[in-house]
């Protein structure tokens, strides 16, 4: 059974169809890429999934289990991680502790009154940072890092529930062109080594064409095309309504 | 009760609910503009009404008529549209980009300014102005008589609604102000002058205020209290309406108006409860109010505490200060013993506000309700139950933790500026319910005779009991600061999608923070009742409240130990300058404006920034 089932997933918002009966699916291990232009219903779908909006019709499966109207929090302990697209970390605390937290959560252990956070799940939380190569800045304050390194940071937060699906939301937005790609073949190695299920948004074609195992290209709500980097870049319709003009595609060509 | 009593009753409400939406109007246009709560509001209402109690009899005075009457009105407006103008000039301009609860605390610094000077300018007695030329004599509706001037203000809000739509939508300033109330950034973008557009909508703002406490004045005379009333009236009809809508002012007056008028005769002694519980009812329904936008929350992001190595030298000193304040009682005489140990009381309740706005962001406006609630709790349990210190006290601590269960659970579903608000209102029923259920809790008198056991008795006992209670209460909110429980409350305030999407329950969090935090300052409070030998209203008093923000502010926001240096500090300076002069408040008022202004860090802070920079 796939990992992740989106089926029939409808919402608008007033008028504006936002989403029109999406419906796809997600392999353990895939790397699945949601492009589109602006206004396409990215962030719709993407939310719907994530649990920060509610579908008008439609259901979303996780291994099997309806999570169609679960919260955020009940999706984290199914195994749902999420980055944001503007990097959201805990700026108050360092970068040890901001994986911690996470930890802390997924053991139950919020509510804890006693003995003090910092000592808490540090062993794996550093294992965890060393995964996304930020083991050495585990005692800096998170409001120090550089934009990749937060990015990084959020990572390794996500990982800390063990997801069976990782949400990105425009992984590489604002970062440089070099950092991208390398934490882009940072999440494609994990994916590949702990078998997680990553669907992400993306604008940078190179990224998604570069790291992606398959493509799906939204239009106005609606799934026009889906199928390997390859077939989207030959896909005629995908050309004339998405990408417009042919640099886009040219240039990794 | 017939028909002409129901009618003549609602023409009174109506009266009320028109002078209301007048001074409440400027207070949302002020909000809607700048995303700042003005606190002083009120105060620029009660400067109104003194101004046109005094203004209007010499006017009268010169020429006796209808046109003297109103120019006076006009004229008084206008000066304190004026005074409005210095206030955003001096102070509100400053302070457009910092976190709400500085804007509040600065704010209400300006309402302490003004109650020390209005004494000073007018003098200490209440002034009731003129009747109305022309307006004197009652009408008679269906057979009974009502005031003619009431009748005259019930147009007055339909009026003054007027030109402030034709204002709103027909002139350029009025298109900006609409234009900043639904985006700030970008009006400020498209170059519009942002200082002469905010300055106007003081300026407005202001004149709104000073016309209704103006129009007030034949019917209440102008006192000194009527600041702060005046203040939490508005804070609900903005709230009810929706921050930064006029329409919603309007409409939320007239049901509240409608409410007092009726109310009095269901709850004869709690109009003021009535009005709260519509606020609690409409915001636990609709957040944002009738015409409110979620996007329309003031200030920028929380400051608070941040992650610190914890450094050995903070343990030793912290049992070094603990080992000196047990040898206190050794060397200090009994005056001294019961300052220090109000200082300790003090300390306690300023860090148990710590816990929601330093750790948790949460500003809560209203802590005396929990402090006030322990007072109450022990002293009802001695007056009522014949209870010995050692059961009353933790039945305050259970009364304060309840209230907070209550409280709590109507605020953590709001965030920011409606928060602060909120809190204000729930300590302001319980003001309300403390002042006006006399049968219970002796009204104004309070509860006297609440004093400690016998072994208890002595003042160096009481202090020792004190420090013993106040330091391991601080203790364990320490612990739990440093504690997961802390840390999601940290995390839930640094970024609340986060929080949301590593699986923390952020409300349930702010909810268990607010019982704890209650359950402190409750037992800071039934102390508090047990040193004192009595309870009164004024514990549960907004100033009691604003008493530890400031003892916050001065000792440091984002530290562990300010509040605790900013308690000592604090209530030092008020127990020598309070007796050598009757300008405390001013004293007070200038202080916290400059510490926002000067010295946003506090004393512990500002200490451990030079220390830093220095390394």
């Amino acid at each position: 059974m796939s990992l992740l089932i989106v089926h029939d997933l409808s919402k608008s918002f007033g008028g504006v169809v936002a989403a029109r009966d999406v419906a796809f699916s997600l392999e353990p291990a895939e790397m699945l890429a949601l492009i589109g232009p602006n206004g396409a219903g990215k962030s719709t779908l993407f939310n719907m999934i994530g649990g920060q909006l509610r579908p008008d019709r439609g259901s979303v499966l996780l291994d099997g289990e309806a999570i169609t109207h679960a919260s955020p929090q009940e999706r984290f302990r199914q195994g749902v991680g999420r980055t944001f697209q503007v990097a959201q970390t805990f700026l108050s605390m360092n970068v040890a502790e901001n994986v911690q937290m996470a930890l802390i959560s997924r053991h139950d252990e919020s509510q804890a009154l006693w003995a003090p956070a910092r000592d808490r799940h540090r062993a794996e939380a550093l294992s965890l940072l060393d995964q996304v190569g930020m083991a050495d800045a585990a005692d800096r304050p998170c409001s120090t890092l550089a934009y990749g390194d937060v990015k990084r940071v959020e990572l390794a937060i996500a990982l800390a529930s063990q997801p069976k699906l990782l949400l990105m939301d425009e992984p590489t937005a604002g970062m440089a062109p070099r950092e991208r790609a390398a934490l882009m073949d940072l999440t494609a190695s994990i994916a590949a080594s702990a078998r997680v299920g990553v669907l992400f948004t993306e604008h940078d074609m190179d990224v998604v064409f570069g790291h992606a195992t398959r493509v799906l290209v939204l239009l106005r709500g609606e799934i026009i095309a889906g199928g390997t980097p390859d077939e989207i870049r030959r896909n005629p319709r995908v050309k004339q309504a998405y990408l417009g003009d042919d640099h886009a595609l040219a240039r990794t060509a | 009760m017939d028909l002409s009593f129901l009618i003549i009753q609602s023409l009174s409400g109506l009266a009320s609910a028109s002078s209301l939406f007048i001074t409440a109007c400027g207070l949302t246009l002020v909000f809607g503009v700048t995303r700042i709560v003005n606190f002083a509001h009120g105060s620029l209402y009660m400067i109104g009404a003194y101004t046109a109690a005094t203004l209007l009899p010499r006017l009268l005075e010169l020429s006796y008529g209808p046109v003297s009457f109103w120019t006076g009105i006009l004229i008084t407006a206008l000066i304190v549209g004026a005074i409005g103008v210095l206030i955003e000039v001096l102070l509100l301009r400053r302070i457009y980009g910092a976190p709400e609860l500085f804007q509040l605390l600065a704010t209400f610094g300006v309402v302490l300014v003004v109650q020390d000077l209005v004494v000073q300018v007018f003098g200490p007695q209440d002034i009731l102005g003129p009747r109305a030329p022309g307006l004197r004599a009652p009408v008679e509706i269906l057979g009974r008589r009502f005031p003619s001037y009431e009748l005259a203000l019930i147009a007055a809000g339909p009026i003054v609604l007027g030109f402030v739509w034709l204002l709103l939508r027909k002139t350029r300033f009025g298109i900006l102000v609409r234009a900043a109330t639904q985006d700030r950034d970008m009006v400020a973008s498209l170059g519009v002058n942002q200082a002469l557009l905010f300055t106007g909508t003081l300026f407005l703002g202001a004149f709104l205020a000073g016309l209704g406490g103006a129009l007030q004045t034949p019917r209440v005379s102008a006192n000194t209290g009527m600041d702060l009333s005046i203040i939490a009236e508005c804070f609900v009809v903005t709230v009810v309406g929706g921050m930064g809508s006029v329409p919603g002012a309007f409409l939320a007056a007239l049901i509240i108006g409608q409410l007092q008028a009726f109310g009095i005769l269901i709850f004869p002694k709690s109009t003021l409860v009535v009005v709260f519980l519509l606020m609690a009812f409409v915001l636990a329904v609709r957040p944002y109010g009738f015409f409110g936008r979620p996007e329309i929350v003031g200030g920028t992001h929380a400051v608070g505490i941040v992650s610190r190595t914890p450094r050995a030298s903070g343990t030793v000193a912290a049992l070094i200060v603990l080992a000196l304040l047990a040898c206190l009682p050794l060397v200090s005489d009994a005056y001294l013993l019961k300052v220090a140990t109000e200082i300790l009381i003090f300390a306690l309740f300023a860090f148990s506000l710590q816990l929601l706005i330093g750790v948790g962001g949460l500003v809560s406006f209203g802590h005396a309700a929990f402090f006030g609630l322990g007072a109450y709790g022990a002293a009802l349990g001695v007056k009522w139950l014949d209870a010995p210190m050692e059961a009353a006290l933790p039945l305050g601590i259970l009364f304060a933790a309840a209230g907070a269960a209550l409280i709590g659970a109507f605020v953590v579903r709001l965030s920011g500026i409606y928060l602060a608000m909120m809190t204000l209102a729930a300590a302001q029923i319980l003001y309300a319910v403390a002042f006006q259920w006399v049968d219970v809790t002796g009204g104004d008198n309070g509860i006297v005779g609440v004093w400690p056991s016998t072994w208890a008795s002595p003042r160096n006992a009481y202090y020792i009991l004190t420090l013993i209670l106040c330091a391991t209460a601080v203790f364990i909110l320490k612990r739990a600061i440093d504690a997961p429980f802390g840390y999601a409350l940290r995390a839930a305030r640094d970024s609340e999608p986060r929080a949301e999407a590593i699986g923390l329950n952020v409300r349930r969090h702010r909810w268990l923070a607010f019982m704890l935090s209650g359950a402190a300052a409750g037992l800071a409070g039934g102390i508090y009742a047990f040193s004192r030998g009595s309870v009164d209203p004024s514990l549960l008093g907004i100033s009691t409240s604003v008493d530890a923000l400031a003892m916050l502010l001065l000792g440091g926001i984002q530290t562990i130990a300010g509040p605790l240096v900013g308690a000592g500090v604090l209530h030092t300076l008020r127990d020598q300058i309070m007796p050598l002069t009757g300008l405390w408040r001013l004293f007070l008022g200038v202080s916290i404006i400059a510490m926002v202004l000067l010295f946003p860090r506090g004393l512990v802070g500002t200490i451990r920034h030079w220390r830093e920079e220095r390394a």
